[in-house]
């Protein structure tokens, strides 16, 4: 395939997503260093909040070192070129968030939906589509889930409510590149030619580089990845990698891809709590489609009630949970002990 | 002798369809008028054919003739942005009105929790919250009447097909009510709601997770025998209130994990959020009738 010349946004996820492997104890002042650096790298947008997007900070999804409004006026008034995102999923986040978040001087605002609710984004993203400059982008979770001809609907609801961009998300790294292509060629088709479109992996499959390109080859223009990888499950694409890889096939980024590589290397994985690669219960959420932020509360549960990661995983996927239902578990865990008569 | 107080319920929809058919169960309430704003809508047909009054012209088409009729209770069954006017409208009237939105203007009722209390306030207005805090905020309640809350968090999950338009179309008025309702029905210092909609076929059941954090170290004992208490309580208005799990204490966490399903009146039983709030609607209305009927309360304007 050509790509030569073509040109793409890549969007950085290891200050949001990169929060679930690290429990959202990032600190302000690594926050600062590592959003410096990419800046200085060249990526053009970075996303920064709790892992579970504004308003995240709970019981459920687990207590951030800071608040969302301390990381993003941190973050956003160091930056020099690069813009700061903000996630927000209706349900746990709500417009004062996202007003709050303009305040603190974000440039775009992702709102985050699973992929047959859009209807539940359109209170945020009208609200965002008034205020002026704001990049407003939906953001269809666990996009596996839905055939394409399903999907176009729900992203053509979100375009509709005052989206100029909008997002296929595979968050569970369930998708093959064929997913991806068939997805983002038809939605590609159907939506407005001014709507931007973007694709956001993970890597539980060890496809987020190749997903990601077979996103770009069907007519994507923006797409997510992390530096390091560093996101919920075996991580996102690796922004890094992704961009070597544009690098060879001609696709422009606009991103120096050594220094990528060093911030990679030198910053982020030293940050790691563990390495985030494909290990058994990472592979598993990619297999049985489970959303991927889900892996470090299986692994707790599994421990606390003795149990195995990969079947809490396989039970989750096998009821269809989506992403939020973090809650379910602990309850699913506290069942399956239960039935084996350890509790 | 009539020993029933008139009702009007406003809202044909699955709410207040459902609610209709409850409502005819009732020993001291008689639904009388169902009140619409779209002639062609079934639930006005079914409300007709069950032999109420019915209109099509908004609460403007019943007030003529409410006081005549007899209407001293309303439920509002529509959504946050009309309620306001429609409440201000049937109370010149002399009805009480019964708050099924998230609009919040009245003060809020969870039964098992404070309805006598509301009622004892004689107030012409009452909010019940929202479904995701009829559901959990009677045990944070549970939990908070033991020791201090400092910190009360619920998470919501119902089925795709039981979050209707006006809960997608105002999913942050649910956020902030149930939030609010945490704190001041369920007594914790501060208050968080989380709603998940699930589309999984077979639609499944409302789940509700609470998660409570205590100032002191938990006492086990006390709070596993109120939390128990409370769902007998909520258990005699909605028989499919369920502990799945819990309390599960984690040091200076509380988790309960409950099941909510629906009696099935006029809907499918998975959707016990909506099944709840009618119930919890119903019983506060049935409380005021008795007041009523005992003439310690003459609804009129303030």
């Amino acid at each position: 395939m050509d790509l030569k010349g073509k040109k793409i946004t890549v969007h950085d996820m290891c200050l949001r997503d990169g929060m679930h492997p690290k429990r959202h104890q990032i600190t302000v002042d690594e926050m600062v260093t590592i959003s410096k650096a990419m800046d200085d790298a060249g990526v053009p947008m970075i996303e920064v909040t709790h892992g579970d997007g504004l308003g995240g900070s709970s019981v459920n999804y687990g207590f951030p070192a800071a608040s969302d409004e301390e990381y993003l006026t941190a973050v956003c008034k160091e930056m020099k070129n690069a813009k700061v995102s903000a996630l927000l999923l209706p349900g746990i986040g709500t417009v004062d968030h996202l007003k709050m978040a303009v305040d603190c001087g974000i440039s775009t605002i992702r709102v985050a939906t699973h992929c047959t609710e859009a209807d539940v984004s359109e209170q945020h993203l009208s609200m965002a589509k008034s205020i002026d400059n704001l990049d407003t982008v939906g953001f269809l979770m666990m996009a596996h889930m839905i055939e394409a001809e399903e999907l176009v609907v729900q992203l053509k609801m979100m375009e509709d409510f005052g989206a100029n961009c909008v997002y296929i998300t595979d968050s569970a790294g369930y998708m093959l590149p064929d997913d991806v292509t068939s997805r983002i060629a038809l939605a590609r088709a159907e939506l407005k030619p001014e709507t931007e479109l973007g694709f956001h992996g993970h890597h539980n499959m060890a496809m987020g580089v190749a997903n990601s390109i077979a996103a770009v080859a069907a007519g994507a223009n923006r797409i997510d990845g992390s530096l390091a990888g560093l996101g919920a499950g075996a991580g996102n694409t690796p922004l890094e990698v992704f961009v070597a890889v544009c690098d060879r096939m001609g696709i422009e980024t606009g991103i120096d891809t050594f220094k990528a590589m060093d911030i990679a290397e030198d910053l982020i994985v030293p940050m790691m709590d563990h390495m985030v690669r494909v290990d058994r219960d990472a592979l598993t959420l990619g297999y049985a489609g489970v959303y991927s932020s889900f892996l470090l509360f299986a692994k707790r549960s599994a421990e606390k009630y003795n149990l195995s990661t990969r079947d809490i995983l396989v039970e989750l996927g096998r009821r269809r949970t989506v992403g939020g239902q973090e809650d379910m578990i602990e309850d699913l865990a506290l069942d399956m002990a239960k039935a084996q008569g350890t509790l | 002798m009539s020993n029933k107080i008139k009702a009007a319920i406003i809202g044909p929809g699955n709410i207040g369809t459902d609610l209709l058919m409850k409502a005819q169960r009732s020993d001291v309430i008689e639904p009388v008028w169902m009140v619409g704003v779209d002639a062609e809508s079934p639930g006005l047909a079914r409300a007709a054919e069950l032999g109420l009054k019915t209109t099509a012209e908004g609460v403007e088409g019943m007030l003529p003739t409410m006081r005549g009729d007899g209407v001293q209770i309303c439920f509002d069954a529509t959504s946050a942005y009309v309620h306001a006017e429609n409440s201000r409208k049937v109370n010149e009237q002399g009805a009480v009105m019964i708050d099924l939105t998230p609009a919040a203007i009245g003060p809020f009722c969870v039964p098992p929790v404070n309805l006598v209390d509301a009622v004892a306030k004689k107030a012409m207005n009452v909010n019940m919250v929202t479904c995701g805090g009829q559901a959990t905020i009677p045990l944070v309640a549970a939990v908070s009447r033991v020791q201090d809350v400092v910190y009360g968090e619920i998470v919501a999950t119902v089925s795709s097909k039981s979050a209707g338009p006006g809960t997608r179309k105002n999913i942050d008025e649910f956020t902030r009510t149930t939030a609010k309702g945490i704190e001041v029905c369920g007594g914790a210092h501060s208050g968080k709601a989380i709603i998940v909609i699930n589309p999984a076929e077979p639609p499944l059941i409302m789940r509700d997770t609470v998660h409570c954090l205590t100032q002191e170290t938990p006492n086990q004992e006390a709070i596993t025998e109120s939390v128990h208490t409370m769902i007998k309580e909520v258990q005699k208005y909605v028989p499919g209130y369920t502990l799945k799990n819990g309390p599960v204490f984690d040091g200076k966490r509380v988790s309960i994990y409950m099941e909510v399903e629906g009696l099935g009146d006029f809907l499918p039983k998975y959707a016990g959020n909506l099944d709840i709030m009618t119930a919890a609607g119903l019983r506060t209305a049935e409380m005021y009738a008795e007041e009523i009927l005992a003439g310690r309360f003459v609804p009129a304007v303030a």
